[in-house]
């Protein structure tokens, strides 16, 4: 997203107090595990009302979800469904769930704003299930605002992937 | 385990109604063989679509049919589909993905060649003897190559008919697919390229497989489609709209059913109405309703798909018996808004792809037949029976995939002429 596009966006509140690193690395780390532990109701608590889930395609990675086609662009609306489906009985493709471990390291900040930040991290996820293994590999740049009880969401949620294609890995299913 | 003969591999009892496909199909090494050499070998292949090498100097790189291949515009704007190993001694010429040049060089010996193929440069070619031809070692076209409608095809089989013959029947949808915007079409930037640990032909029939719609995709129909609003009793109530699934001749065919709610349809209501008014100004009233009023998945033999209700265009080639490469695009209007493009990429991504709330739930299934395939010795055969002695199958029945596998029988045995592939012979001729 563009920063003057976040701009037009109204704020959730001001970025008081001002935001450190370990503050964001004690944010990007309790996000994790909370997907590793698939507690994905707590985790859709960290998206903002404004919030969007993006994975460009990986032959496009600094591409725009509004003009190229992108593997994942959740809304709000439909990072909530994600996760209800995930927590239902007929999302086959995570049934069983896949085990997840989430390595996120090299945490920067980009760009900070008076009412969002801009941070960077990167990922490597192990994801396990029927007996294959897979690694997703790639960075997380975040725009990260505070909530209304103070603590850090999701204006937007961007994983990038560093693979080529989705090969052998085929779906993604859980949340990167 | 004992070889069974080619002649087995299919049970086709119109009589009875029983279709039966050996699972040996889906697991054999050897099987593969022949279908590289007896299919795709000699079928037209989907390779790209010319709005991908838009502009003079364009390229994209990628495996069409198993061999890399290079697609380019020339300085005079044809294009062309090269394979990508250097006439001198076989390297890569191309590494990119894509891009835009003025001459493509093959880093090994440092030949080059512009986009039309033509050799330009050869380090020291004055070590060649006059019997060395330069104008011979230009880039190897594919022996094949024709145009439809922007839908760029490449053939291995230099005799093959012509694409228009061979497409037949499905030339009519295939317009449908390409007419829907009341515009040009592209392909969209962003290509889905993903596998799955699966028979290649098992996607075919996922493709048009109306039937496991609502048990696989019970979370798209039951909660997600609620969660945006939308009721789901077109797609999932008892009196669910049905359509038909249709053999078009020539191992082609197509799942129609007409026009439902979709998260574009509710979204983009205006814009869709506009299009459909300009597609009955373009067309008339009786065509613009065939285009705009219905949806279909039209299979294009032995591995295209084209689904309308999101405008995609997928192909997949098999690796092994038991993997397959799938790559997936978007064709959409050219010169749509770019709301309307965002809302048809919405509704998209909302289904299709592996990060789509359907598509990996279909590479779950397929995976699991594949695995369940272990089992072949002691349960050796899948059924696609449904709907066979029906007078007009739907899309919910199978017929179809039969479709697909009579061609495919056909050619596996080296059966090139017309191949019945419809349940009644009679109804063949009306249809066909
Ligand atoms: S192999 Fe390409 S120049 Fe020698
Ligand atoms: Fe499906």
């Amino acid at each position: 997203m563009a920063t003057q596009d976040l701009a037009r966006v109204a704020p959730v509140r001001s970025l008081d107090p001002a935001v450190t690193r370990a503050e964001i690395e004690e944010f990007l780390i309790h996000e994790a595990a909370l997907l590793d532990e698939w507690k994905l109701d707590e985790w859709l608590a960290l998206v903002a009302e404004d919030g969007r889930y993006l994975i460009p395609s990986l032959d496009t990675p600094d591409s725009d979800h509004r003009t190229a086609l992108f593997l994942i662009s959740d809304d709000r609306r439909n990072v909530a469904s994600r996760v209800k489906q995930l927590l239902g009985r007929t999302s086959w493709a995570e049934t069983p769930h896949s085990r997840t471990r989430r390595l996120v390291t090299n945490v920067r900040i980009l760009e900070q704003a008076e009412d969002w930040v801009k941070v960077t991290a990167n990922f490597a996820v192990w994801r396990f299930q029927h007996e294959a293994t897979d690694c997703y590999v790639g960075r997380y740049i975040h725009v990260l605002v505070r909530g209304p009880s103070s603590g850090l969401m999701f204006r937007e949620r961007r994983a990038v992937l560093d693979l080529e294609t989705l090969r052998p890995h085929g779906k993604l299913s859980f949340i990167l | 385990m004992e070889k069974i003969e080619l002649k087995e591999f299919i049970i086709d009892d119109r009589g009875n109604g029983i279709f039966r496909i050996n699972r040996q199909a889906f697991t054999d090494p050897e099987i593969l063989d022949v279908e590289r050499r007896e299919i795709f070998d000699r079928t037209w292949l989907y390779a790209a679509h010319v709005s991908e090498v838009a502009k003079p100097g364009a390229f994209v790189t990628r495996r069409v049919g198993g061999r890399p291949v290079i697609v380019t515009c020339d300085a005079s704007g044809k294009p062309h589909v090269f394979l990508n190993s250097c006439p001198h001694r076989g390297n890569l010429v191309c590494l990119e993905k894509s891009g835009s040049a003025r001459a493509l060089t093959c880093f090994y010996h440092a030949w080059s060649f512009d986009l039309s193929g033509k050799l330009l440069g050869v380090p020291d070619a004055e070590a060649y003897t006059p019997a060395f031809k330069r104008e011979e070692m230009g880039l190897k076209s594919v022996p094949r190559m024709e145009n439809y409608r922007g839908m760029i095809f490449i053939s291995y089989d230099a005799g093959i008919e012509s694409l228009e013959s061979y497409l037949g029947n499905a030339r009519e949808y295939l317009d449908y697919m390409i007419d829907f915007g009341g515009d040009e079409v592209e392909i969209v930037q962003g290509a889905q390229a993903y596998s799955m640990k699966a028979n290649w032909k098992l996607l075919v029939e996922n493709s048009m497989d109306g039937y496991h719609a609502l048990s696989t995709h019970h979370r798209y129909f039951h909660q997600y489609l609620p969660d945006i609003g939308m009721d789901p009793a077109a797609w999932a109530g008892a009196n669910r709209t049905m359509g038909r699934g249709v053999s078009l001749g020539g191992g082609h065919a197509m799942v129609e059913s007409p026009q439902r709610p979709t998260p574009l349809t509710s979204s983009a209501k205006v814009e869709l109405d506009a299009i459909r008014a300009r597609l009955v100004e373009k067309h008339g009233p009786d065509r613009a309703h065939r285009i705009a009023d219905y949806t279909r998945n039209l299979f294009i033999f032995p591995n295209l798909i084209l689904i309308s209700l999101w405008h995609t265009v997928r192909t997949f080639y098999p690796l092994r018996p038991d993997y397959m490469e799938v790559d997936a695009w978007a064709l959409f209007p050219k010169n749509d808004s770019q709301q309307l493009r965002q809302k048809r990429m919405d509704n998209f991504l909302s289904f299709l792809g592996p990060g789509g709330f359907a598509t990996p739930d279909d590479v779950s299934g397929l995976e699991g037949c594949q695995r369940g395939f272990a089992t072949m010795r002691e349960l050796p055969w899948s059924d696609i029976s449904r709907g066979m002695g029906r007078e007009e199958p739907s899309s919910q029945d199978e017929l179809q995939m039969r479709a697909f596998w009579r061609r495919w029988d056909a050619l596996m045995h080296g059966r090139r002429g017309p191949s019945d592939c419809a349940d009644r012979p009679e109804r063949r001729l009306a249809a066909e």
